[in-house]
Parts: C-alpha cells; sequence; structure tokens
C-alpha cells in the first residue's frame, strides 16, 4: 500500500505529534515499507478465527473494597512539569 | 579474595561467600561500585549509579546477616535495574528524553520483591527507549557496547542489562521482554536471559509497553542464577490483574544438572532456514546433539505459521504501544514544551518533543492500524492470527516438552548497521517474537562463538508455565558445555 503525505499527517494528528516537512516524508517512505510487511497477514485466510486479545487471559479479578490511604498530593506534584502546590498548572481550555 | 575473584562470582557464588563471611555485603558492593567507577565509562551499562542507596542497602543486609537473619538466599547480592522499572527515589528515564527527570513516587512490586529479599540494586541501565528497539542505539542518552568486542552493539532493548552481567558490573539483572528483549541481548553477550511466561511476574510498576506482550525476568551469568532470582521475581500480585495465579514452584530445584532422559526436544524447520546464519545454524545444531547425549529425544518438527508472527507481533505491539503512549501528555509528569500557549500545543509539541524517531514511527504505525478504516484489515486480523499462532505451539507442545530454536538469526552487529532500514531491525527479531504472541515462556542459553568471537545463543521455548522444564534442559545443557 503506498502512503500519502495527507495519510501521514492525519495520523499524526489523531497521534498528537507534530512533525517537519522532512520527517513526514521520511515516515510517510517507512511506513509504506511498514504496511506493506505487515500486509503479509492479509495471505492468512482467518475466516471464523476467533480473535485472541490476551494468550493467556484472565476474567474477572475480583477483590475485596477496601479503604486504604493513597499516595500524597504533595508526592505526586512532584514530577508535574508546573504546578502550584495544590493542582497541575494547564493553560486555561474554558472561556 | 581479590576484587577480581569477588566480579567474577555468580550470584549463587556471592550468596554462598556473604553465608560463609568471606565477604560482607557492603565489601561486595563496594568492589563493584569501584568496578562501574573504572569500566563503565568504556562500556556505557548504567544510566544512573545509586551509591548511596546500595551501600546503605548492604550495610543494612550485614546487618541481617550477622544477626542471623538474612530474608532469603540472595540477601546482600548486587544487581542491576533495567531503566524501565519504577523505582521509587531513583530516577526512572525508560532512556527517553520524556522521562529524562521522572523520580517515580514508588515502586514496581518487582522492586519491591528484590528489596525484600536483601538484594541491593546498584542503579538503573541503558535500553531502547521504552524498550523499542533491539540493539539499545535508540536510548535518548547513550550507546551501550557489547563488552564481548565494544564495536558491536549489546542487542537490546535490555542491553543494559546483558552488558552490565557479562562485564562483570553487576552480580545479576533484570530486563524486560515484549518481543525478545531480555532474550536477543542476553544472546549477544553471553549471558542467561529467562523470559518467563506472560502472567508469571507481576508488571506492576513497570513502564507499559504492549500489555498483552510485556513481561519481566532475569538476566544471569548462570541456569542457577536466572532460577535463584525468578524464585524471588514470580507471583501472583492483587495491582497486577494479568499476573497469574498458580503456585511458583522453587525453580532452583529444576536448575540442576540431571538426566534428560523421557525428554523430548522439538527442532522446528522453520527457525533453521534460509536468514539464519551459518555459524549460529550449526551451533545451535551442535546443541541439539549435546541434548541427546544427556539422554534427550530430539527430532525435527513443523511451526508453519512462523512467518507470520514478525507481522502479527509488530501490529499487535505498535497498537497497543501507540495506547499506552497516550498517556505521555507533558501535564502530571515527564517532558513539557516550553513553547506552548493552548492545551493542544502542549501536548502535541512536548509528545513530538520528547519522544526519539523510533518511538514515533510505532506510535504512526500503531494509531494507522487502529484507526477508522484499518482496524479490520490490521489490528483484528493481528488478533486472530495470534489464535492461530498459539495453536500452532499447542499442536507441537502435544508432541515435544519444549523447542529448541535460535535466539537470533545473527550475532551482535555493528553500530549503525541496522539504523537506515527499520525493517531490517525488526527482521531481526525473527526467532524471538512468537514467543510473546502466543504468551509461552523461552530460556536464552550461550552455545557458542561465531569466526569472530561473538555469542551465539540457543532458544528453550516451553508451553505456558513450564519454566521448571527449561530450567532442567538449560541446566543439564550448561553442564555439558562446561565438560566439552
Amino acid at each position: 500500500m503506498k502512503i500519502t503525505k495527507e495519510q501521514v499527517e492525519h495520523v499524526a494528528s489523531l497521534a498528537k505529534l507534530s512533525l517537519s516537512e522532512e520527517e513526514i516524508e521520511r515516515l510517510r517512505t517507512q511506513m509504506g515499507g511498514m504496511i506493506a510487511f505487515a500486509d503479509e497477514i492479509n495471505t492468512l485466510n482467518v475466516a471464523s478465527v476467533r480473535p485472541t486479545t490476551h494468550a493467556i487471559a484472565q476474567k474477572n479479578v475480583f477483590r475485596e473494597d477496601g479503604c486504604a490511604p493513597s499516595y500524597d498530593r504533595a508526592v505526586m506534584l512532584e514530577n508535574a512539569p508546573m504546578q502550584d502546590g495544590e493542582c497541575v498548572v494547564v493553560p486555561r481550555v474554558v472561556e | 579474595m581479590n576484587k577480581k575473584e569477588l566480579l567474577s562470582l555468580t550470584a549463587a557464588g556471592c550468596a554462598a561467600a556473604l553465608a560463609a563471611g568471606t565477604v560482607t555485603s557492603v565489601e561486595l558492593t563496594q568492589t563493584y561500585l569501584d568496578a562501574i567507577e573504572e569500566r563503565d565509562g568504556e562500556i556505557g551499562a548504567y544510566l544512573t549509579v545509586a551509591k548511596e542507596l546500595a551501600l546503605s542497602s548492604a550495610a543494612a543486609s550485614d546487618g541481617r546477616r550477622a544477626a542471623g537473619k538474612p530474608l532469603s538466599a540472595l540477601d546482600g547480592v548486587p544487581y542491576a535495574m533495567k531503566d524501565n522499572v519504577c523505582t521509587q527515589g531513583v530516577r526512572t528515564t525508560c532512556a527517553s528524553r520524556m522521562l529524562e527527570n521522572f523520580v517515580p513516587p514508588y515502586s514496581a512490586t518487582i522492586y519491591q520483591k528484590l528489596n525484600a529479599a536483601g538484594c541491593v540494586m546498584l542503579g538503573k541501565v541503558n535500553m531502547d527507549e521504552f524498550a523499542m528497539g533491539s540493539s539499545t542505539e535508540t536510548s535518548y542518552f547513550k550507546k551501550t557496547r557489547n563488552p564481548v568486542n565494544t564495536a558491536r552493539v549489546p542487542g537490546g532493548s535490555s542491553g543494559g542489562s546483558a552488558a552490565a552481567v557479562a562485564a562483570q558490573l553487576a552480580a545479576f539483572a533484570i530486563g524486560t521482554d515484549t518481543g525478545g528483549s531480555i532474550r536477543q541481548p542476553a544472546s549477544f553477550c553471553g549471558v542467561v536471559g529467562m523470559k518467563p511466561t506472560y502472567g508469571r511476574v507481576s508488571r506492576f510498576g513497570v513502564v507499559a509497553f504492549a500489555s498483552s506482550l510485556d513481561q519481566v525476568g532475569p538476566l544471569t551469568r548462570t541456569v542457577e542464577d536466572s532460577a535463584l532470582v525468578l524464585n524471588i521475581l514470580a507471583g501472583q500480585d492483587p495491582l497486577d490483574a494479568s499476573s497469574l495465579p498458580h503456585a511458583v514452584p522453587d525453580y532452583a530445584k529444576s536448575a540442576r544438572p540431571a538426566s534428560l532422559a523421557g525428554l523430548k526436544i522439538g527442532l522446528p524447520e522453520e527457525y533453521f532456514g534460509p536468514g539464519i546464519e551459518e555459524s549460529t545454524r550449526k551451533a545451535v545444531l551442535h546443541t541439539a546433539e549435546l541434548l541427546k547425549a544427556q539422554g534427550a529425544v530430539v527430532e525435527r518438527c513443523s511451526l508453519p505459521l512462523a512467518d507470520y508472527a514478525l507481522p502479527t507481533y509488530y501490529i499487535i505491539s505498535s497498537a497497543e504501544a501507540c495506547s499506552n503512549l497516550g498517556r505521555y501528555d507533558g501535564i502530571k509528569y515527564g517532558h513539557r514544551t516550553k513553547e506552548a500557549r493552548t492545551l493542544d500545543e502542549i501536548v502535541t509539541r512536548s509528545r513530538s518533543e520528547g519522544f526519539g524517531d523510533e518511538v514515533k514511527r510505532r506510535i504512526l504505525l500503531g494509531t494507522f492500524t487502529l484507526s477508522s478504516g484499518y482496524y479490520d484489515a490490521y489490528y483484528k486480523k493481528a488478533q486472530q492470527a495470534r489464535t492461530l499462532i498459539m495453536q500452532d505451539y499447542a499442536k507441537a507442545f502435544e508432541q515435544f516438552d519444549c523447542l529448541l530454536t535460535p535466539v537470533s538469526p545473527c550475532t551482535a552487529w555493528e553500530f549503525g548497521r541496522m539504523s537506515d532500514d527499520p525493517l531490517e531491525m525488526y527482521a531481526a527479531d525473527i526467532c524471538t517474537v512468537s514467543v510473546n504472541v502466543a504468551g509461552l515462556c523461552a530460556l536464552s542459553l550461550p552455545c557458542g562463538a561465531d569466526e569472530q568471537g561473538l555469542p551465539i545463543g540457543a532458544q528453550l521455548i516451553g508451553r505456558p508455565l513450564a519454566e521448571e522444564t527449561l530450567y532442567r534442559v538449560g541446566a543439564a545443557l550448561e553442564a555439558a558445555r562446561k565438560e566439552a
């Protein structure tokens, strides 16, 4: 499958990545090769085969509901790139 | 014991010396820290050396030892941790600019288990960025060199772990394996690498790459060491719902040389065909002869869907990666761009600056295969192919106790040789990825060297939860190679 510049830009916007013109061109070629390679599985007849999400699947892993202290706010905020001691700071999103 | 002798001890050897009082954990740890100081400049295994923490853990271990209360067989033994495992208070970067300054507020379950066993963490070791790569060259920070030949890559993504063990800069190391990331670097550096069954070891606190494939395991100098470390790591964790409830056996009991009479081992022909270097093929077939001499029955077999494993793996792993890496938005932790006015700009610019090329490639491939109009042709189809690949293995395991294959089609390559064409690098994972796709366990063992003296690895593949079988075969093989 040939991948177009528009397809790379579309996928990049979905993935929240901004790419330079040079990156787009390089990735367009590389993605084309990768998709062609991935296309190999389309030679396999999988009609009526059940898809597997986990090789060893477990279901309904339950535990008793319980109360326990969570992480300390100050500790969790230490890794935030911008914070005011109580909250993570971001630009205004609602006018 | 002098420094050289101390560094040459296996983890079991360290444990024996500590128990006998020949050495203290502080002496052993200081010896390793000195070795890192002297030689890691050349090897480049460590991203962070936790000197003070290591020495205080060692002193605590010596205190317990003196009181006659060691926490485990490996209490006081120094090791290296891959830098995608969260270690509270110790920087955890995933070898990415995105997490350059990330200091986790909590610890992975496996780190807590290693602490509870008294093991001494020397530091955090290099890897491919977010574990995406096969040579550790995609690390944002630095190259790690193969200790056997420093012009060569150590393999990846657990390249720092393998190099640290091979260069005697740690008694053992922890790695992670999504498509071969423990086994292939172990093979390239000539050490032992175990990829346990999916769910055998908790992943809580291990930075996620592809959640239906990721597993944690040890890289060690011997099969016995591997079993001793897995004894500590394995087991169900309430914080990881995918971890298996099955009881954990004493793996060390299986890791002793014994006759292999009664065991049937298969050689899948698809793993010995064109594309596999001749020296690798020969070394693995020679390994089959050694196993026969130990009493095993070795026969050829077939895994007809082997060729589909690679595209299946790259579709599934990239799709899961793009989803897992969606959390890096520059808001709560990780890299945040300096120039942004809107929320959308923060997210997009932070991600674009924080991720390297390989990570971006996989995010884009994953996003593509999950996007509207392509999901059925790629992601769903790969999940169906996955079912067939699992059936392929199940059929083989009706007949065989384990399978023997090469770990990698080639030995360690030179820096830069694979970086132009990502597909060429992906193809090098041909022998390892199907194990993760099918959720099996597999052990990588040194089995010889090529004409240039570069290590070759043999891979033993077992059915789910058959780690004991792999250790039994591995220990017999290790003993047979020593005698030969």
